[in-house]
């Protein structure tokens, strides 16, 4: 009785969860524009879509921004943590004090906050600035997946490397950088994903002319839905889904493997 | 198998940063415009037209009403080249020193402007020196004649309890105020504290009928049939009426606001001439022609009127009213002070229940 | 610990973050509070925080905090059982389940509540399909139930990951010696389970509370611009009404209820409770 309820609840949360998402899926192949009638199969708004240069380089930009405020963020975000190792407690404390800002601020204060910089500075806005403000807000998730793993880290090895005539350097590469690599790994993905979501601070500090696929569907939902935003959906969602499973997949593999 | 999914992240991202690294290409060239423009208020074709003849690379944005233009505006005069906004926002920007006057002798197409619309910026602009007329109209209300069994002949209607939830009221302080002002029998202009109160307290009063507030949306909204009643620009009656025969635009008899949308050059623009370019293509006839069939906005432009295809369109009370058959009256900038007053007060009426 | 032999290369290595830290976050903080506490002439002023208690401001704040309450005790309430599930199926199966269930997370954000717009409209999804069984059509697009429902299914995975990673995380051995003491399964609950899971409870509660507090998306999507939240007053000084000490002046408001949070966070210490 107890598993059949369980079961019930699963699948009711899945329900909530993924009817939402599969009713844009239908919808995206209705040739009718109205939302409460279906025409017939069409994959018209597919074509369009496709056509569409606007959606083409909304893409193209949050891609970007996205592998690049990932790539920055984690150099950055890594480097620090491994220098953390050496700083006295006082030092330690006050930076992991600053990176909590950015996680447990609100992101439309965090946004304001970089429009005011961006503004006072004068820079124009666009490309350069949403990018120097993912970074911002990356930086503390790769912090927050690779710092414990430096707190487990076991030194001898690397000690041992050096006193057998390792460089420093080469002795870190080979002993303790590979210790820290999962969780470089798990940062990076997590700053990927923020920054890919985001929505709020890029609001505030993009400029003229430069979308994202977030503030792209903020003005389209202002305008009204395009059927074409439908299958927009539907396509993000099948390439969630297929690397996500890929993901997964891997790192069972390395579980099984270790 | 940890090394193959590191390679495969790598891969993945060089691939996206290869990906970028074309899109970037393209926006490289000097020669480009930045247009900032109401949403939906253009032939998308038009651009391109502009593009392919000029090899100008315009950057094109919406702004769904005149003070979110203006506050992107202020944060930085130079994020645009040639913007369109309406009649008082216009006065606005020349007082406060954001607009540049134009060079008419490299808009050579200005010809082709109606005398009276610049007779009518005059209000705003008094020299006729910033601005250039590209579309006008009034504001009224497209009814859904299935829905509604009443005559919609007043602003009243918009107070009526029998269409509760099926009312779509403009998001913009002026045109909101615009409709509770009137409907009270004042200036659309006012600048009397109590008046714009009494406004105030019928906004709140009507707020518990109003589905939404809505800007763009109204449009299809209503083809969709999802509300009785919207107010909308006089452009949209063509267009809506197409979609779905059953709409009705109406202009109340109490009154209402015309306006005039024009073309202006920001103060900061790093690209003048190409904005006069812009500016003189969309005053060309068989352009501003081809932005009315698609976007149905009365259009200021003589030849393009006469050209027009379609008697009915033509010759239409709708797409082209008879001012002085109507109580009309255009807005004005009320100054820094009175602005905070309507500003505030629409706070009010948007933070009620 | 003798990783780095010089006492400079650490400091230096750690420098460049920073200076980030200082240039991107410190000062464009401390320039929110000037422009909070300054009037148009630079002159320092309460006004502008002041100004919540006006113009029906506070009532939105009031507003925001009441929805964003409900939203995150809804959210806990449907991710704590589903967490105890998940953990008790220990399933080889069980972490594509977990998945299955923070997947929408990587839906764009924007996506997920437009999804809720084309269902909840009059002439929506659900409502067609209410009338086509014959059934009475509901009606609770752009009232705050359509708001809450639209953080609720934002956020919900946010609730969830951190909670079953604190629960998965509990040595079935400290529960099977509950039970061999003598504990029954509510007790075992109760003294146990509960307690050892709190901190991802607190986290999730934290990581829910603060984005449906601040939203304004969520808000203007789903409320047909009637609802008015906090957040929605915030960018409105910002991107209507062009009004920065106004905006900066409500957001310190807003932050105090951050810095609170922050405050309950820091007591009940939360380690276990991350995203990672």
């Amino acid at each position: 009785m107890k598993k059949i309820l369980e079961r019930v609840y699963l699948a009711l949360l899945l329900v909530f969860m993924y009817a939402p998402i599969i009713a844009l899926i239908v919808l995206s192949f209705n040739s009718s524009k109205s939302r409460a009638k279906w025409g017939s199969f069409t994959l018209n708004w597919y074509i369009e879509l496709f056509s569409d240069e606007a959606i083409a380089s909304a893409l193209v930009n949050t891609l970007s921004i996205a592998v690049l405020a990932t790539i920055l963020s984690t150099i950055i975000g890594t480097a620090t943590c491994i220098a953390m190792i050496g700083l006295s407690s006082k030092f330690r404390s006050a930076i992991t004090a600053v990176t909590n800002i950015p996680m447990i601020n609100a992101d439309i204060v965090t946004g304001i906050s970089l429009m005011l910089l961006f503004r006072f500075l004068h820079l124009s806005s666009g490309f350069s600035t949403i990018l120097l403000a993912h970074i911002t807000f990356d930086i503390p998730f790769v912090m927050l997946s690779v710092l414990p793993r430096i707190k487990n880290l076991n030194f001898y090895v690397y000690e041992a490397a050096l006193d057998l005539g390792a460089t420093p350097v080469y002795g870190f590469f080979k002993t303790i950088f590979p210790d820290l690599v999962p969780g470089i790994i798990s940062g990076a993905l997590m700053a990927f994903t923020m920054s890919i979501d985001d929505f709020i601070i890029t609001y505030f500090t993009k400029g003229s002319g430069f979308e994202t696929v977030s503030t792209l569907i903020y003005n389209e939902v202002k305008r009204g839905i395009q059927p074409e935003i439908y299958a927009l959906s539907a396509i993000i969602f099948v390439v969630v889904l297929v690397l996500l499973l890929v993901i997964d997949r891997a790192q069972n593999n390395i579980a099984r493997e270790k | 198998m940890k090394k193959k999914l590191i390679s495969v992240a790598l891969v993945v991202m060089i691939t996206c940063a290869a990906l970028a690294g074309c899109g970037s290409e393209k926006t490289d060239s000097n020669n480009k415009l930045y247009v900032y423009n109401w949403g939906e208020y253009i032939d998308e074709d038009v651009i391109k037209e502009f593009e392919d003849e000029t090899g100008i690379d315009v950057i094109y944005d919406m702004f769904e009403n005149n003070e979110i233009m203006y506050a992107k505006l202020a944060q930085d005069t130079s994020a645009y080249d040639v913007i369109c906004p309406s009649d008082y926002m216009i006065q606005k920007l020349i007082e406060n020193d954001m607009v540049q006057p134009l060079n008419f002798d490299n808009i050579p197409n200005v010809k082709n402007i109606g005398q009276q619309y610049f007779e009518t910026s005059k209000d705003f602009d008094p020299e006729n020196k910033y601005s250039i007329p590209y579309c006008w109209g009034t504001v009224g209300i497209l009814y859904n004649k299935t829905m509604v069994d009443d005559v919609v002949d007043s602003w009243d209607i918009l107070w009526d309890e029998k269409y509760k939830g099926q009312i779509l009221m403009q998001d913009s302080v002026r045109d909101a105020y615009m409709v509770a002002l009137i409907k009270n029998g004042y200036s659309l202009n006012s600048k009397d504290p109590d008046e714009v109160s009494k406004a105030t307290e019928d906004l709140i009063a009507q707020k518990p009928l109003v589905q939404a507030y809505v800007i763009d949306q109204v449009r299809d909204k209503m083809i969709g049939e999802e509300a009785a009643l919207g107010v909308i620009y006089s452009g949209e009656a063509i267009y809506t009426a197409r979609e779905n025969p059953n709409l009705e635009y109406v202009v109340p008899k109490e009154g209402t606001n015309v306006w005039i949308d024009s073309w202006v050059i920001t103060k900061g623009s790093k690209h003048v001439s190409n904005a006069e370019k812009w500016i003189d293509f969309m005053c060309r006839g068989d352009i501003a022609l081809k932005n009315f069939e698609y976007i149905t906005y009365s259009t200021p432009n003589t030849e393009a009127q006469e050209n027009i295809e379609d008697e009915d369109i033509k010759n239409s009370k709708v797409a082209f009213p008879d001012l002085s058959t109507m109580n009309v009256e255009a807005y004005q900038y009320l100054g820094e002070e009175t602005d905070k007053l309507y500003s505030n007060e629409w706070m009010k009426v948007k933070s009620a229940d | 610990m003798k990783l780095f032999k010089n006492s400079k290369t650490a400091p230096l290595i750690a420098s460049p973050y920073l200076a980030w830290a200082v240039i991107f976050i410190l000062v464009p903080l401390a320039m929110v509070f000037y422009y909070g506490l300054t009037d148009d002439q630079g002159g320092f002023t309460f006004e502008n925080v002041a100004t919540i208690a006006e113009y029906g401001y506070f009532k939105a704040l009031i507003k925001s905090v009441n929805l964003a309450l409900i939203s995150t005790a809804i959210c806990l309430v449907l991710a704590y059982p589903l967490g105890m599930i998940l953990t008790s199926m220990k399933l080889t199966r069980n972490t594509y389940l977990v998945t299955l269930f923070i997947l929408p997370m990587w839906m764009n954000f924007l996506l997920r509540t437009l999804t809720w717009m084309t269902l909840l409209e009059g002439k929506g999804v659900i409502n067609a399909v209410l009338t086509f069984l014959h059934l009475p059509t509901i009606n609770i697009i752009n009232t705050p139930s359509a708001i809450v429902l639209g953080m609720v299914y934002n956020f919900l995975p946010f609730m969830i990951l951190p909670i079953y990673n604190a629960l998965s995380r509990i040595d079935d051995n400290v529960i099977n010696a509950a039970r061999d003491l003598g504990a029954g399964t509510f007790q075992t609950f109760l003294r146990i389970i509960f307690p050892l899971s709190l901190p991802g409870i607190i986290s999730g509660i934290t990581m829910v509370f603060i984005p449906a507090l601040t939203t304004f998306a969520i808000s203007s999507m789903l409320g047909g611009s009637k609802i008015l939240l906090i957040g929605n007053i915030i960018e409105q000084q910002f991107t209507q009404l062009y009004d920065w000490h106004l905006g900066s002046g409500l957001s310190i408001v807003l932050m105090i209820f951050i810095i609170l949070n922050m405050i309950v966070e820091n007591i009940t210490d939360t380690e276990g409770g991350t995203l990672a």
